[in-house]
C-alpha cells in the first residue's frame, strides 16, 4: 500500500474491529468518543442528565451486539450510531418502538472496499462542512429537524446541504450489497 | 418485478430519519424504504446529516462510573425482540403491526375490506383491500394521507398505484381511487386524522366502521 494513500478514519476502523473480532479496545475508543458527545446530543432535546447517560448506555450497548449490521461501504459511524440513538430516544420518550424499515438480510461483506468506505467518509465529511458553513438560523433549522423537533411540513425540502453526492455513495454500497445478496441465493 | 415510479417526498424522509413523523405516518415510510433502494439510499443520506449534527453537537461530560459499567455489561445476556420478515405481499415492518398474523379483515361492503392495525390521537393506519374495479368510498382528508400498495394496482386522478408506489394525498385532494383489473388491490392506508367521506350515507356508517 502507497503511504501516500488515504487511510480510513480511526472510528472507522475500530468499529469495524468491534464487528469483526469482538474487539473491547476497539470498543472503548468508540465509547470515548461518542458518549459524551450522545450525552450533550441528548440533553439538547430537555432530557436530564441522569436519563441522558441512561440512553447512552443502552446505545453504546447496542453498536455492541448490533455491530454484526453495520456497513461502513453505506454508513459512516456516526450515521449508523445516530440512528440507534434516535430509535432509542423514541422507545423512551414516546414509549413506543419507531417502525423500521427491514433489514438488508446478508450480513455486510467481512473484508470491505476501502476506496468505497473512504468515499462515504469523504462524502460524509463534506456534508459536515457543509453543515458547518450554514448561517446560524439555517443551521439551527437543520439540527431541530434531525433532533426530532420538526414536522414533515416544517422540514423545507431545500436543506441547503449537498445530499446528492452522498446518496449516490450509499446507493453504490446498496447495489453492491443487493448483487452479494442475489449470487447468494 | 414492477418498477416503483411514486416515492416518498424528501421532507418525509428526513422527518422519519429525524423522528418526528407521528407512528402511523413512520410505518407507511418505513414500508417504502423496505420496498425501495432509492428511497433507501436518501434516507440512509439523511442518517447521514444526522451523524453530521451529532459530531457537531457540543459534549457534556459523563459520570466517572459509565464507562466500565457499559463495559462489564458487554456480555450480559439480553432477551432480542422478535424480528417480522416479510411475508407474501406484506413487508417485515407490516408483518411487525400485524404481531405476525394474518390481517383480520371487516367488510366495507361491496366487497371492499378493511383491517385496522392502529387508531389513535396520533392518527390511524390500516390495510385496505379493494377488489378489481372498485373503489375506496369517496372521501376527503382532514390532513395527510399516506397510501402504499402492496398488492395489485389502483388509478385515481392523479395517475397509476403499483405495487411499491406511495401515494401522499392532503387537503387539497379529492380523488377516488379505483383498484385496476387484475389481483385484488392491497394498500397501506395512513392517516393523522380519521377519514370522512364526502356522500351521505357511507358518513352514517363512519362511527360504525371506524373510516
Ligand atoms: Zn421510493
Ligand atoms: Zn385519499
Amino acid at each position: 500500500m502507497k503511504q501516500s494513500s488515504p487511510q480510513i478514519s480511526d472510528l472507522t476502523a475500530a468499529m469495524i474491529a468491534v464487528r469483526n473480532d469482538r474487539d473491547r479496545d476497539a470498543f472503548a475508543l468508540l465509547f470515548d468518543h461518542f458518549a459524551p458527545r450522545l450525552k450533550g446530543f441528548i440533553m439538547r432535546t430537555g432530557t436530564g442528565s441522569g436519563q441522558a447517560e441512561e440512553i447512552v448506555q443502552d446505545v453504546m450497548l447496542t453498536v455492541w451486539r448490533k455491530a454484526d449490521q453495520f456497513d461502513p461501504e453505506r454508513a459512516q459511524v456516526s450515521a449508523w450510531v445516530y440512528q440507534i440513538t434516535r430509535n432509542r430516544q423514541i422507545d423512551v420518550i414516546r414509549k413506543e418502538n419507531k417502525p423500521l424499515p427491514e433489514e438488508l438480510g446478508e450480513d455486510p461483506s467481512a473484508e470491505p472496499d476501502a476506496s468505497q468506505i473512504l468515499a462515504v467518509e469523504q462524502e460524509a465529511g463534506q456534508l459536515k462542512g457543509a453543515l458547518e458553513r450554514l448561517k446560524p438560523d439555517q443551521r439551527e433549522m437543520i439540527e431541530k429537524a434531525y433532533l426530532g423537533e420538526l414536522t414533515h411540513q416544517e422540514i423545507s425540502t431545500q436543506t441547503g446541504l449537498p445530499l446528492g453526492t452522498i446518496k449516490s455513495r450509499i446507493r453504490l454500497g446498496l447495489e453492491k450489497l443487493r448483487h452479494e445478496l442475489k449470487e447468494l441465493r | 418485478m414492477t418498477t416503483i415510479t411514486h416515492h416518498a417526498p424528501d421532507a418525509l424522509l428526513a422527518a422519519y430519519a429525524g423522528g418526528s413523523l407521528p407512528k402511523p405516518f413512520a410505518l407507511a415510510v418505513a414500508a417504502h424504504i423496505s420496498l425501495c433502494l432509492d428511497c433507501r439510499a436518501a434516507y440512509e443520506a439523511h442518517l447521514a446529516t444526522g451523524g453530521a449534527v451529532l459530531e457537531s453537537t457540543s459534549s457534556e461530560a459523563v459520570s466517572e462510573g459509565l464507562k466500565s459499567n457499559v463495559l462489564d455489561l458487554l456480555d450480559a445476556p439480553v432477551t432480542e425482540k422478535p424480528v417480522y420478515q416479510r411475508s407474501g405481499a406484506f413487508p417485515g415492518p407490516v408483518m411487525e403491526a400485524l404481531k405476525g398474523k394474518p390481517p383480520r379483515w371487516k367488510s366495507l361492503g361491496m366487497g371492499v375490506r378493511q383491517s385496522i392495525l392502529s387508531d389513535g390521537r396520533d392518527g390511524s393506519v390500516r390495510l385496505l383491500y379493494i377488489p378489481p374495479g372498485r373503489a375506496v368510498p369517496d372521501h376527503s382528508h382532514n390532513g395527510l394521507e399516506l397510501t402504499l400498495v402492496l398488492q395489485g394496482s389502483f388509478s385515481d386522478e392523479t395517475g397509476r398505484f403499483g405495487v411499491g408506489d406511495l401515494e401522499v394525498a392532503d387537503q387539497t385532494l379529492e380523488h377516488t381511487p379505483i383498484a385496476d383489473a387484475g389481483a385484488p388491490c392491497i394498500c397501506l392506508a395512513a392517516t393523522d386524522a380519521p377519514l370522512r367521506f364526502n356522500s351521505f350515507v357511507p358518513r352514517l356508517l363512519q362511527p360504525l366502521f371506524r373510516i
